[in-house]
């Protein structure tokens, strides 16, 4: 028994190194029952993100409803010109184009938030630097040698990557030289609108569910009441 | 008159279709032991969820495409766009785990009560059928999605077969109808999904009703309730089904279905093990995801296959895994079913079982890293001890006397009961009461004499000592 | 077994709220499922509203659009034809539009916000066939009181020009109008109704 106890827990200590090995990833603060959050997402989106990335399993419809925009406002601020209420966001690149230009095609991004995980957007999109030895001139921290260029170095200004030591170990850190149109407080806020917005897209009826589920779980537990004071009756009976 | 009518119309049906009769048989009239405990709804539990999967398959089928160009969107169209579409398709993927859980708790059951054994050989052999077809239609079903993860999950499995010597590759070819997992294999795996396998599933389960209708039910004790009747011909220490284990068998399902409601509308994904993140991403031929491991359910069996360090033998050793299951009947010597009556070496046997059929399965979804293997090699030696050792420790232990008749099952009430009895006791045991440190401010309901008391080292060691004692008595 | 003493209304009073508690959970579930075989959102986009530009038609000329997927007609009649519709009445079963479907700004004899301007759903009332565009006046295959309109070949309904069914025929109602506006002068729209004000 004593050895067997050892065993697993070695075992889990073994995989416990394993998996702290990759960057640790900035949290992204998610509130999808913050309508001005995900608007301001849904603007930043189509500003910066629409010209490469679609998000082919939303319509502009379903964002005005689920955010609380009127329709007109969707189409008049946050929309590029010209598109429906019903139309999905698709994007406006030829994607022979971009394979010719990035090497890969930009993938949609309706799921991105379901597959990557919010943490990892925001690191993600914070985690651009200076880097001369990239044939693009930028690399990422968290997603070397990634494909895409920074699209808000404008609004963040210029990273460099600098090797610090602790007693811990060795890490990078990213030291911000040039300022961008945003302050870092601001830039911050920026990223975590446009990844609250990546969150909601992945999944709109997130709200919904969860509201809904209150109920439903209130309605099956006054059904297991009952069926419990049922058989209690019917088990007088039984000895 | 309105009444002759309805009587008449009655009449006229039983006098062609014996519905009466089947009822009887099987509801009112079908004795099952008084003492069924916790461990007897999962039976019932199985028939709900796989009547939840039909239904919800059925409907999901109306928007689903079957098409490798559009599976991964229509399964998007179906959670965004179709009404309701969000809540058939979470019911239908949490349904498939509830199943596995629902299924593994069921035989293991079977294992601590010895429900395989003589005269209930062939009831296992339908239950294991039920399990492989189970097991291949979740296989299948997780295809449709054709996320990255079906993709390369399916690629991997229908490469298993490739290890069988001289037909192996043609075989795999034909599974697929292609060279690598296409559209091909996702439209036949539709087929077999929706079709095939749902229907050899309902009539495997009508098979494993109807005999164990025949034998009747094993129970916690593993007495043979037939033996022993009244005056009338019915067993004395039996029941009738129905009402008295429909109306619990109802508690059972409204407990369940706290659990399941709360996964479909809290955590559908399970933190990635009933849907897996990289399953979000659309298949793509070209490109591996860094990790893949299949689906939780089939973990302990994709553990067994990576710690053998032969292709071949690997897929012998994980379908071994599942055939051995077959042969429990005939493996188990012990002259007694329930684990009440047997020895301590069979306690401990299915223990460590237990715990290297999850240890397996927590193995399965990590990456293969060598530590990981010298574990799961371990582990897939337990595992196979457990039945390839069976026939002599089974028949070598020493088995307690089995009563002629039923001992009283323990309701939860009654547990309560005495947990409510004894918890002053306990409290006053593991904890003591905190030196007065002035006012305290706050509500009184935080004054009251649990909150002044602190934690007691002596007396909580002294209870865990007393439990392990316990749970050591109970394995021997 | 032990039957003696068994409160049996306390049992049937049990039995049977928890078959109300499980009849209306049943019920509840039924909601999602019968919900899902409605139109989806993306059927919905597909029925959004569509623009028609008719400054490119000619008299007597008909274009069809697709709106919810239905054929929808716009036939620009000419004004003979228009004399004609008003010498119809007696051979029709609803000259008035009394029991057909249209929106209120088209409840007239000539069907119609403009005049000249026809707009219809292209469906026959009967059973759903498309009824062909006949607008010559009495060829050889429809006889002598053929004043122009649509025939449908399923089961041979008559129309005039204004989707007004004749008597004796199969279909019950006239065609059935669409919701439509004019955004401008010669841009139409279809699915949108005129507002109401």
């Amino acid at each position: 028994m004593k050895n067997l106890v050892a065993l697993l827990s070695l075992l889990l200590l073994s995989f416990g190194v394993a998996a702290s090995e990759s960057v640790e990833l900035q949290k992204a603060h998610i509130d999808l029952s913050n309508n001005a959050s995900l608007q301001r997402g849904a603007k930043h989106f189509v500003t910066y993100c629409l010209g490469c990335h679609s998000i082919k399993h939303i319509r502009y419809l379903r964002i005005a409803l689920d955010t609380g925009v009127d329709q007109k406002m969707m189409l008049k601020d946050i929309a590029p010109e010209g598109a429906s209420i019903y139309d999905q966001l698709h994007s406006a690149m030829n994607k022979h184009d971009a394979e010719k230009w990035f090497g890969t095609q930009p993938p949609d991004l309706s799921l991105i938030a379901r597959s990557r995980g919010a943490d990892w957007i925001y690191s993600y999109l914070k985690s651009y630097y200076i880097d001369p030895k990239s044939p693009r001139g930028v690399n990422n921290l968290v997603f070397e040698d990634t494909a895409m260029p920074n699209p808000l170095w404008q609004l963040q200004g210029e990273q460099y990557a600098e090797p610090k030591k602790t007693i811990w170990g060795e890490y990078t850190k990213l030291v911000l030289k040039e300022r961008g149109t945003l302050s870092e407080g601001e830039f911050d806020m920026f990223v975590n609108d446009l990844v609250n917005f990546l969150v909601y897209v992945s999944e709109p009826v997130q709200l919904e569910r969860q509201r809904i589920g209150k109920y439903v779980i209130f309605f099956i537990f006054m059904f297991t009441v009952v069926a419990y004071l049922l058989k209690k009756e019917y088990w007088k009976d039984v000895d | 008159m309105k009444r002759s009518r309805i009587t008449e119309c009655n009449e006229w049906i039983l006098k062609r279709f014996p519905l009466a009769k089947l009822w009887n048989e099987h509801m009112t009239h079908y004795y099952a032991p008084k003492n069924f405990n916790f461990w007897y709804f999962f039976g019932s539990l199985a028939l709900l969820v796989l009547v939840n999967q039909i239904l919800t398959g059925i409907f999901l089928t109306m928007n689903y495409k079957p098409d490798a160009k559009l599976a991964f969107d229509s399964v998007e169209y179906i959670m965004r766009d179709v009404n309701w579409g969000w809540l058939i398709r979470y019911m239908h993927s949490t349904g498939s785990s509830a199943f596995f859980i629902v299924v593994y708790l069921h035989m293991f059951r079977g294992l601590l009560y010895g429900s395989f054994k003589h005269p209930r050989e062939l009831i296992w052999i339908f239950g294991m059928l039920l399990f492989v077809a189970l097991m291949a239609e979740a296989f299948m079903g997780y295809l449709l999605p054709w996320g990255q993860m079906s993709y390369w999950g399916a690629q991997v499995i229908i490469s298993l077969f490739s290890a069988i010597p001289v037909i192996g590759d043609d075989l795999s070819l034909w599974l697929r109808g292609d060279y690598v997992v296409s559209d091909a294999t996702l439209n036949r795996f539709f087929a077999f999904h929706v079709i095939a396998v749902p229907l050899a599933l309902v009539m495997l389960v009508f098979l494993h009703i109807v005999a164990l209708h025949e034998v009747g039910s094993n129970n916690p004790d593993g007495i043979e309730i037939k033996e022993r009747k009244d005056p009338w011909g019915h067993p004395i220490d039996g029941i009738p089904f129905h009402p008295y284990y429909t109306v619990k068998d109802l508690v059972g399902v409204g407990v369940f279905l706290l659990f399941f409601a709360t996964v479909i509308f809290y955590m559908p994904e399970m933190g990635g093990y009933f849907l897996e993140h990289a399953n979000f991403i659309p298949a793509d031929p070209m490109k591996t995801p860094e990790h893949i491991a299949p689906v939780w359910y089939f973990t302990p069996f994709y553990a067994i296959l990576r710690a053998i360090p032969d292709k071949f033998a690997g897929v012998i050793g994980m379908g071994g895994a599942i055939v051995v299951l077959f042969l429990l009947p005939w493996l188990d010597r012990s002259p007694v079913k329930s684990i009440r009556y047997r020895g301590g070496i069979y306690k401990k046997a299915l223990c460590l079982f237990v715990i290297s059929f999850l240890a397996l399965g927590y193995l399965g979804t990590q990456p293969a890293t060598p530590t990981a293997t010298v574990f799961a090699r371990i582990f897939t030696t337990i595992y196979f001890g457990f039945f390839m050792l069976m026939p002599i420790y089974t028949r070598w232990e020493k088995t307690k006397p089995v009563p002629t008749r039923l001992t009283k099952a323990h309701s939860l009430e009654e547990q309560l009961h005495t947990l409510e009895e004894q918890l002053p006791a306990l409290i006053e045991e593991i904890t003591e009461v905190k030196k007065p440190a002035g006012d305290e401010i706050g509500h009184a309901a935080f004054k009251s004499s649990f909150f002044t008391r602190r934690p007691r080292p002596k007396g909580i060691i002294n209870v865990i000592s007393r439990l392990a004692k316990k749970a050591k008595g109970s394995l021997d | 077994m032990n039957n003696k003493g068994v409160d049996q209304s306390k049992r049937q009073f049990l039995t049977s709220a928890l078959t109300v508690v499980g009849a209306v959970g049943t019920g509840y579930l039924a909601v999602p499922f019968l919900a899902q075989m409605q139109p989806s959102v993306k059927a919905m986009a597909a029925g959004a509203p569509v623009e028609v530009d008719l400054s490119k038609m000619e008299p007597g000329q008909l274009i069809r659009v697709a709106w919810r997927g239905k054929p929808v007609w716009i036939l620009n009649r000419t004004p003979e034809v228009l004399e004609t519709l008003k010498t119809l009445d007696d051979e029709l079963r609803d000259p008035l539009s009394q029991e057909s479907i249209q929106p209120e700004s088209s409840k007239n004899p000539a069907r119609s916000i403009k005049p000249e301007i026809f707009v219809a759903v292209g469906l026959c009332t009967h059973l759903g066939c498309s009824p062909t565009f006949r607008p010559e006046i009495a060829p050889h295959d429809l006889g002598e009181k053929w004043k122009g309109g649509f025939f449908c070949p399923c089961h041979g309904s008559w129309f005039d020009l204004a989707g007004r069914v004749y008597r004796g025929v199969p279909a019950p109602t006239n065609l059935e109008i669409p919701p439509y506006r004019y955004i401008t002068d010669t841009l139409l729209i279809v699915g949108e109704e005129e507002a109401s004000a």
